[in-house]
């Protein structure tokens, strides 16, 4: 059992858990997952740790409240325990002083991307982060990113706070001003890092292409035993099928077929919703 | 007087061997119940009748556990069942497992000397009998099991064992009988290894398996689970905490698919992933429990060994209206034994042989047919079974929505590839001596899965029995 020692509600159906996890917070690096499982009969799902404290084994986690694993999540409190966390899981982050990085971070992956931005500043990258949220009151984090990037950009799809558009679109106009020429299409950026929706990282990637700009994307596929076990969380990079759980969950964005992985995260849609119904429905009754 | 005619009778009339009670096969392919019944005690006694104890036992030889056959069924005919399950444990941990899923008609009944002009002993029927009575009887509260609340302890050096599949609960056992302190490192929720994530619930029973790891623990085995070694704890961290000996068990845990078109659609599934949703994750229990899984009513199951059929008879319990096994070779070359064989005909399996996939197709995402080439038997191949080559312009299409590869498991790397100087083989397999399990590596045993490639629980049981030994002298006299 891992016993959650504190809570946080970051936005509106996202919360921050602290968790006992000690050996797993002596290991985490940027990047990583873990796998949980709440109860006797719940399912496995990886979660990105979010951060870590090596000293203190504690090791925290950013769910959002999407379906009844993480419903169940949510419902839980500082001093309830998860019953199983396996970890840390898949590879950790390139971390290296490339110069001039982007990191780009949509809904709940701003927690994910928050560790990642850390790391590059420590081994002195210049980072330019530019994070967003559907609308203000459900962007996450902002205070963190603040602190830790050099620049921060922040954008919401309503307009009610920062750009008002996609991070992508903020992006791409970005990168047009700061393309030291437009012929060459040549910038002063070293690599581009983005970790949120599948289909934000697709539109990261296609904004990237023409610049021939290095993009990394960590994907978030269905997974099981997060240890090369199953294959459930296969995609096909370069044309070949990897396994986001061991060959990821980081990939050069420019190969990834999202098309496939867009598909493949719905495979259980109905299932989802079915398993939700039958869980509010009980809520409910309580 | 009828009582003595009788007596009599049964004296020259041939005692024909037990036949194992099964469930209907029309009622169970609607449950995930046990197929297999189990001899009372009178078909025990009736079956144990039949073993003539020999002077020179041939079925011992035949078992890669060296069971004491004889003296086991010895000990069933004079009505000693407890003794009788004593004596299996003398070199076997996971009786009520080993009596329902090894391959006995290829190991200790083959070599049975009236198996030469009548079938053989039922040997794994009995050894599951007298396993299965003990823990029936404790749960009933007729007999407490004279092991149940007592922990021995261990006070001799420490092992790591990596894995808890059959390899590694037996390594694990023996090590602690001899007195050894023995930790098992898992890295799924549960331990078993392919006992709770792979074989299904209707061919051994996720309690049953339980049952034997608390005997383990009595034994004083301890068991992490949620630990990936390579990843949460390395190696050389083991080794630094006061391990002395690591054994590696981690088992075939990576499957195979066959690089076709359309292998990434969805309602394709490797057997593992399959069989993992419904055994370990229960998903056959949806929405009771929470792990889904898509339940076909067309499946194709790809492979012709225990894990094919296993996932065939799995898909069919989920439901699905056609199951067809496809499989390149013709029956006589299926590695799977002969009873699931059996079992899976009668649960209307429909057995596409000689056949092989080239192609998935889908539409919108979803797989819709699998496209197969005839195939023809030529020349015997290296594995000694004849080889399969396409017949041209023999494609067909066959309409399906689940598709299960299940054409073989090779060795995980995640823990091999943080070890660099382990010597593996091509395939990544360890490199072990197959007497001993000793590595390249100092202190580094290996066995099961992880060495010799897929293959059964029996071997791999084997395997762990080696290895405690070998582990057993390299730490009593530092040799390596």
């Amino acid at each position: 059992m891992y016993k959650i020692i504190k809570k946080e509600n970051l936005a509106k159906n996202i919360d921050r858990f602290y968790i006992k996890a000690l050996l797993i917070a002596r290991k985490a690096g940027a990047g990583q997952f873990v796998v949980i499982r709440i109860n006797e009969r719940g399912e496995r799902i990886p979660l990105t740790i979010a951060d870590y404290s090596r000293d203190k084994g504690i090791i925290s986690l950013v769910s959002m409240r999407v379906g009844k694993t993480t419903a169940l999540l949510s419902s839980l409190k500082k001093g309830d325990a998860i019953m199983d966390i396996v970890g840390p899981l898949g590879n950790a982050s390139e971390i290296k002083n490339f110069g001039k990085v982007i990191c780009v971070g949509g809904g709940v992956g701003i927690a994910a991307i928050l560790p990642i931005v850390r790391e590059l500043k420590e081994a002195g990258n210049y980072v330019i982060s530019i994070i967003g949220a559907r609308s203000k009151g459900l962007l996450i984090l902002k205070k963190s990113m603040e602190q830790t990037s050099d620049e921060l950009y922040v954008c919401s799809d309503d307009g009610s706070m920062g750009y008002h558009g996609f991070v992508t679109n903020f992006l791409k106009e970005y990168l047009e001003k700061n393309t030291g020429s437009k012929k060459s299409k040549k910038t002063a950026i070293a690599r581009v890092i983005a970790v949120g929706p599948a289909p934000m990282m697709a539109s990261v990637a296609k904004v990237t292409r023409p610049f021939n700009l290095k993009t990394i994307v960590s994907l978030n596929s269905i997974m099981v035993d997060g240890t090369g076990m199953c294959g459930s969380c296969r995609v096909e990079v370069g044309g070949k099928t990897k396994f986001v759980c061991v060959d990821g969950p980081e990939f050069d964005a420019h190969d990834v077929n999202f098309d496939l992985l867009l598909s493949r995260q719905k495979v259980y849609c109905s299932h989802e919703k079915e398993c939700m119904g039958i869980y509010e429905k009980q809520c409910k009754l309580r | 007087m009828t009582k003595k005619k009788s007596s009599k009778k049964h004296k020259v009339e041939k005692i024909l061997r037990v036949a194992m009670p099964e469930q209907n096969p029309k009622e169970r392919i609607k449950n995930f119940d046990e197929v297999n019944l189990g001899y009372n005690q009178k078909d025990a006694l009736r079956e144990a009748s039949r073993c003539l104890q020999c002077k020179n036992p041939r079925c011992i030889e035949g078992c890669p556990a060296e069971i004491d056959i004889k003296s086991f069924i010895g000990l069933i005919q004079k009505k000693k069942f407890d003794e009788a399950l004593e004596k299996i444990r003398e070199c076997n941990s996971l009786p009520a497992v080993c009596g329902r899923v090894c391959p006995q008609e290829d190991q200790c009944e083959k070599t049975c000397i009236l198996g030469i002009k009548d079938k053989p002993v039922a040997i794994g029927n009995l050894e599951r009998f007298v396993a299965d009575r003990e823990r029936e009887r404790e749960a009933r509260g007729i007999q407490k099991c004279a092991w149940s609340e007592v922990t021995k302890k261990c006070t001799k050096e420490r092992i790591a064992v990596i894995g808890s599949g059959p390899a590694g609960l037996t390594c694990g056992a023996e090590l602690a009988r001899l007195g050894y302190q023995v930790t098992i490192f898992e890295a799924l929720h549960e331990p078993g290894g392919v006992l709770v994530y792979g074989i299904p619930e209707f061919r051994l029973p996720k309690e049953i398996v339980k049952k034997e790891i608390e005997y383990l623990k009595h034994l004083g085995v301890k068991i992490e689970v949620n630990m990936v070694i390579g990843k949460t704890l390395t190696i050389d961290e083991l080794f630094d905490k006061g391990f002395k000996v690591v054994f590696i068990s981690t088992g075939a845990g990576l499957p195979y698919f066959m690089s076709i078109p359309g292998e990434n659609l969805n309602g394709v599934y490797s057997a593992n992933e399959y069989l993992t949703r419904s055994n370990l994750m229960k998903a056959y229990k949806f929405p009771e429990c929470d792990t889904p899984i898509i339940r076909g009513e067309r499946v194709a199951v790809i492979g012709g060994g225990n894990v094919a059929l296993d996932s065939a008879r799995t898909a069919k319990r989920l439901g699905a209206e056609h199951v067809y096994l496809i499989y390149r070779r013709s029956e006589k070359e299926m590695p799977a034994r002969d009873e699931e064989v059996e079992h899976a005909r009668a649960e209307g399996i429909e057995f596409n042989l000689l056949a092989n996939p080239v192609e998935i197709l889908g539409k919108d995402g979803w797989v819709n047919k699998i496209r197969c080439i005839r195939m023809k038997l030529g020349e015997p191949d290296d594995s000694g079974r004849r080889r399969p080559i396409p017949i041209k312009g023999s494609e067909f299409n066959i309409k399906v929505d689940v598709v299960i590869m299940a054409i073989g498991q090779g060795p995980n790397p995640v823990l091999t590839s943080t070890i660099p100087k382990l010597k593996l083989n091509e395939s990544g397999n360890i490199k072990a001596d197959i007497e001993t399990g000793k590595t390249n590596v100092k202190g580094v045993f290996a066995g099961g899965d992880i060495v010799t490639g897929a293959a059964t629980v029996i071997l791999a049981i084997g395997a762990g029995k080696k290895a405690a030994a070998a582990i057993d002298e390299y730490i009593r006299t530092g040799v390596w």
